[in-house]
């Protein structure tokens, strides 16, 4: 899976989930402080990743996903393992 | 020590109706005795007894709220934000800085996000616990929608949810009665709200037998007080009323629908669904509430029934209103609107009392619809089937609710 093909998913499910147009889910976009997340928002947000791409993501490894590219990297690195 | 208690009137109206979306739509209904019943459309019925209910159409949540805000919110919720944002609206209350917490919310709901719940329950069965929504518990519980009407508005005053069964919308408006007559507040939004039109919530309320299974005649089914009803429609939605001390009305020249003058509320304590025979502990509170109001039974209008179309319910709140009103019972109307809107549960005591503050301010009584051939142990003017031009000085509103709940109120004109 490409980085681009990632990128695009998490960009819908950004979107979606958060009630956002996709234009504003920039790769450096943080979930709480650009993109309006809050703390119920970004369980809800992680659950939708996992469910996307199949893949559990940990509650510790989610803490740090606070940007758009952060979880691109974590999906990116899910993927290849 | 003696309380001053202040008047309170009624200055905003919102609602969200099976009769419409708007005060004035759901008013036009009941005046013309529109039917607001139909085929259950919001889920797939055809295992249940009864497959027909009141449902609200046509309703955009996005007129009240953003997509995210939307989202967040079970329908019942929606529809309490939404007609009290109307109501507020109506009323040309702005809340802000100065005036914040001196406004509060009581509203009530017989269920709670039930529809949330329910989905809720599915994903967990199917996939297990780790992907329930983190929303489910805020979406579903019952005090929700008063907790977002207060975000929404910015009304941080008292706040409260009550929880009353099909009684809950009625008990909101009297104890938010109570809190503006005692000075804990300069204004209310208040009232009921539902949306139990469900698959769980109607396979309850099958097994309980109290509903109507006139399945091929929708139209006609929600017939109280008629010899041939069956049971009662399921309705949803919302009614909200903005009450505000009377100098503060006044002080900044709001328009003045009614006033409120009374409240009662009692239990039968008798069963869990039943309701007390001849009316019992129905009777005690509309005379509890006449008592409040310090005003004489031969002084009221007008009766906005609880008039479920349960073989049970109507001739014994007719039997109370004898019990109370004596002959004058006789004299008075007594209309149940809940033939054409259906039963809003935890939401009707909401709509009922908009009903009632408009028959009070237009001097026009909404009928009882579907009354053809009158049970004879229901022998009072139920306003049958046209509604009526009236002098309404005094408008009482019963609600009853499951767990033996009894509330009234009573709105008069304003003078």
């Amino acid at each position: 899976m490409s980085q681009e093909e990632i990128y695009s998913r998490v960009k819908k499910i950004v979107a979606d989930q958060l009630s956002v147009d996709p234009s504003e889910v920039k790769p450096e976009a943080s979930f709480a402080n650009d993109l309006g997340a809050d703390s119920l928002d970004t369980v809800e947000l992680v659950m939708a990743l996992e469910e996307e791409f199949d893949i559990e993501i940990p509650d510790e490894a989610a803490e740090g996903i606070a940007t758009v590219q952060a979880a691109v990297d974590y999906i990116k690195d899910k993927a290849a393992a | 020590m003696t309380i001053e208690l202040k008047r309170v009137v009624v200055t905003g109206l919102g609602a969200i109706t099976p009769l419409g979306n708007t005060v004035a739509e759901y008013w036009e209904g009941l005046i013309s005795g529109r039917n607001g019943i139909a085929p259950i459309t919001l889920f797939d019925a055809s295992q249940h007894d009864s497959q027909i209910a009141g449902e609200v159409k046509g309703f955009d949540p996005l007129t009240y709220l953003d997509r995210k805000e939307a989202k967040r919110m079970d329908r019942f919720a929606q529809f309490g934000v939404s007609a009290s944002k109307q109501a507020l609206a109506d009323a040309e209350f702005v809340i802000n800085d100065l005036n914040a917490e001196q406004v509060g919310v009581v509203i009530g709901t017989g269920i709670g996000g039930l529809k949330v719940m329910e989905e809720q329950q599915e994903i967990y069965l199917n996939r297990g616990p780790d992907r329930c929504s983190p929303f489910m518990v805020p979406m579903m519980i019952a005090n929700m929608a008063a907790g977002l009407t207060a975000i929404q508005t910015g009304a941080k005053g008292p706040n409260n949810c009550t929880v009353t069964a099909c009684a809950a919308g009625s008990n909101a408006i009297g104890d938010a009665f109570r809190l503006v007559q005692r000075g804990y507040a300069q204004a209310m939004i208040c009232g009921g709200t539902e949306a139990a039109v469900t698959p769980l919530s109607f396979a309850g309320f099958c097994s309980c037998r109290a509903m109507s299974t006139r399945n091929d005649d929708p139209a006609h089914a929600s017939r109280p007080f008629d010899i041939g009803r069956d049971g009662f429609v399921m309705g949803e939605g919302s009614g909200i009323l903005i009450l505000e001390e009377l100098d503060h009305a006044l002080s900044r020249g709001a328009k003045i629908y009614a006033e409120i003058i009374g409240y009662g509320m009692t239990c039968d304590a008798y069963h869990m669904t039943n309701i007390a025979p001849g009316g019992e502990g129905a009777a005690r509170a509309m005379s509890l509430c006449l008592k409040d109001a310090g005003v004489t039974p031969e002084q009221v209008s007008y009766i906005n029934a609880h008039g479920t179309s349960t073989p049970v319910n109507d001739p014994n709140e007719t039997a109370a209103i004898k019990t109370v009103f004596g002959d004058h019972a006789h004299r008075l109307t007594v209309s149940s609107t809940k033939s054409m809107t259906g039963h809003l549960l935890g939401g009707s005591g909401g709509i009922e009392a908009v009903a009632s503050v408009m028959a009070v301010a237009h001097d026009r009584v909404p009928p009882t619809i579907n009354l053809v051939n009158p049970d004879p142990a229901c022998d009072l003017d139920y306003v049958p089937n046209q509604s009526r031009a009236q002098t309404v000085e005094l408008a009482m509103s019963n609600s009853f609710g499951f767990g033996g709940h009894n509330v009234t109120l009573l709105f008069k004109k304003y003078r």
